[in-house]
């Protein structure tokens, strides 16, 4: 299990590297254009960051938990929650069982906290809660739950950490430039011999004030997305039933509510994007979680195992894409795996089959006098296509696979 | 002087290599003994839920004797069997399962039954536990192959060999699986 976390870190590790980098040359710049000395810029931003590092570290998991309103339950206060959260413990092979919270809002929505293992918490939202059956419960729960395992939690606090620190740096530095304007100006004529030289300095330091929060934001939500898509991949191995987590996140995406509580930097610890409305799910770059459609897309796509290789030849299927999302090293790892079906509770929410069955037959009736054609896909979804349509490939909603009209 | 010098750092190359070696090993064995302790304590588990099933679903009229036994008779054999060997006990656990998942299809036929909170209550902890068993059972064969490719692979196979590590950890089947298909099927 070591070494998987460590080949799929390299790479967040670089851009972890990347985002230090930009602290520390914004650090340096200011530093230069405004006190004429760029040590103690590095230095002044090194201070702060080491600041809010240290407040992230002690006390980040109990300030994320109280801003969200979870409260702690035990064992009896919900044996479900309380139980699956253990099973997936077990699954994982975590150490220590994580202090499990709910949030009393309805809206949909889970996220894990804490620094390491043994003081890693889980807290899901009571509208979710609600709306759950046990297969799906589990498939969040083995999320959040690799989250932990995969030391997310503690790369995304850092992260945002440094992001903050980029922002409140950039943030102070431009008032100062508004406001404080005069003094440095002053301050810099003693200095003319170089004033060409502090020219670009200042130029430079306006440009990286300007842009660093910016590329810093962009790097933070590639990094989030990464870890989205291994979460999703470890949740279908823990659970050995894609199913379950991808029907758990169709449920999510048919809920717009937005969680109450909950802001910018705090995104990317839940399960899907906080902030999202409804048929939003461009996946553009300032979005910190895959679009939620194309998440299912690659969880049904599973075809015959629960392994990381087989999610990762999914993604590759949905994405068209050459390269996976998970390391070789890391696929290989883990052997073949089956799929276990479905318990018992997860069939008993489906309507009575011939009741689906004389539902379909009216409606493919009324697609066939309205002359639409129809394509039936390997994963048993049947397409309906109007005939006024101009493409000439047409994709499956259900598994992502394209078939020619 | 050089020589000597080049003798020490090898020395403690090797000795760095060794201890790294043995550490890994160590930690994977310890790995691989807690993840059997696991399934241990689901399985106690299990054996402690079931008299107060037992003594629940008793009190309902006309509830099939045959069945209750047999899942009593079958926790008793499995109790017994606590000291035995691996695949002694998976097969007297995988009959404790069978006999449990067909007192649950019978279950089916009691809706008086079903809307007991206690007894809905047991059932949430019986599916967990057997939810548990099979996880830890899964966790426990991961923690096991990787046990096995330090000890086979180069270069920890060396240290392996020098300190008597045991080659191979065996992997448990999922002989549950088996015994639920086994099941009788019940018509209404």
């Amino acid at each position: 299990m070591w070494e998987q976390i460590r080949s799929n870190r390299l790479r967040s590790v670089v851009l972890v590297i990347v985002l230090g980098a930009l602290l520390l040359l914004l650090g340096w710049f200011l530093g230069k254009a405004f006190v004429d000395d760029g040590i103690a810029g590095l230095v002044i931003a090194l201070v702060v960051y080491g600041f809010l590092n240290l407040i992230a570290y002690f006390q980040g998991d109990s300030i994320l938990l109280s801003i969200a309103g979870a409260r702690k339950i035990k064992p009896e206060d919900h044996p479900r929650l309380y139980n699956v959260v253990e099973e997936m413990k077990i699954a994982a092979g975590l150490g220590k069982m994580p202090d499990v919270y709910i949030i009393d809002d309805p809206a949909m929505n889970a996220f894990a906290t804490g620094r390491d293992i043994n003081h890693a918490s889980v807290a899901i939202t009571s509208g979710l809660l609600q709306k759950l059956n046990r297969d799906e419960l589990q498939g969040v729960i083995g999320h959040e739950i690799s989250h932990i395992k995969n030391r997310d939690v503690l790369l995304m606090a850092m992260c945002s950490v440094l992001l903050g620190t980029i922002v409140l740096l950039a943030w102070y530095a431009s008032r100062m430039m508004i406001f404080g304007g005069m003094g440095t100006r002053s301050r810099r004529s003693s200095s003319r011999d170089s004033g060409n030289g502090a020219a670009i300095i200042m130029v430079l330091a306006i440009v990286l004030m300007i842009l660093a929060p910016l590329f810093a934001q962009l790097i933070y939500y590639a990094i989030s997305r990464r870890r989205e898509y291994l979460a999703d991949a470890s949740s279908a191995l823990y659970t050995r039933y894609p199913e379950g987590l991808a029907s758990a996140l169709e449920k999510l995406a048919q809920s717009a509510t937005p969680v109450k509580a909950a802001n910018q930097a705090t995104a990317p610890m839940y399960i899907v994007n906080p902030f999202r409305g409804k048929g939003l799910n461009v996946n553009n770059l300032t979005s910190t979680h895959p679009p939620i459609q194309e998440r299912i897309r690659i969880l049904r796509a599973m075809a015959g195992g629960a392994s990381f290789a087989v999610y990762d030849q999914a993604y590759r299927q949905v994405k068209n894409r050459q390269s996976g999302v998970i390391s070789a090293a890391t696929a290989t790892a883990v052997g073949a795996v089956g799929l276990r079906p479905a318990s018992a509770e997860g069939a008993v929410e489906e309507p009575p089959a011939e009741k689906i069955a004389r539902t379909r037959e009216v409606n493919d009736l009324m697609y066939r006098m309205n002359d639409y054609r129809t394509i039936d896909c390997e994963c048993g979804t049947r397409l309906k296509v109007p005939s006024s349509m101009q493409g000439s490939a047409v994709r499956c909603p259900r598994c992502g696979r394209t078939h020619q009209t | 002087m050089v020589a000597l010098w080049v003798v020490l750092g090898v020395l403690i190359v090797i000795l760095l290599f060794l201890s790294g070696g043995y550490n890994g090993l160590v930690n994977a064995r310890n790995t691989v003994k807690n993840a059997w302790a696991q399934i241990d304590v689901q399985l106690k588990r299990r054996h402690d839920l079931i008299p107060n099933l037992v003594e629940t679903v008793k009190g309902y009229k006309n509830f099939e004797r045959e069945t209750l036994e047999a899942v009593t008779k079958a926790r008793t054999a499995a109790q017994q069997a606590s000291g035995a060997g691996v695949g002694e006990r998976s097969k007297v656990e995988g009959e404790l399962t069978a006999a449990l998942s067909r007192l649950m299809v019978v279950v089916e036929r009691y809706p008086e039954l079903k809307a007991n909170q206690n007894f809905l209550a047991l059932q949430e902890e019986l599916t967990s536990t057997e939810n548990k068993i099979s996880f830890s059972r899964q966790a426990y064969n991961d923690v096991a192959l990787q046990y096995n490719n330090k000890t086979q692979q180069f270069p920890s196979n060396i240290v392996a060999s020098m300190f008597n590590f045991k080659k191979e950890q065996e992997f448990l089947q999922a002989t549950e699986g088996e015994a639920e298909r086994k099941a009788p099927k019940v018509s209404f």
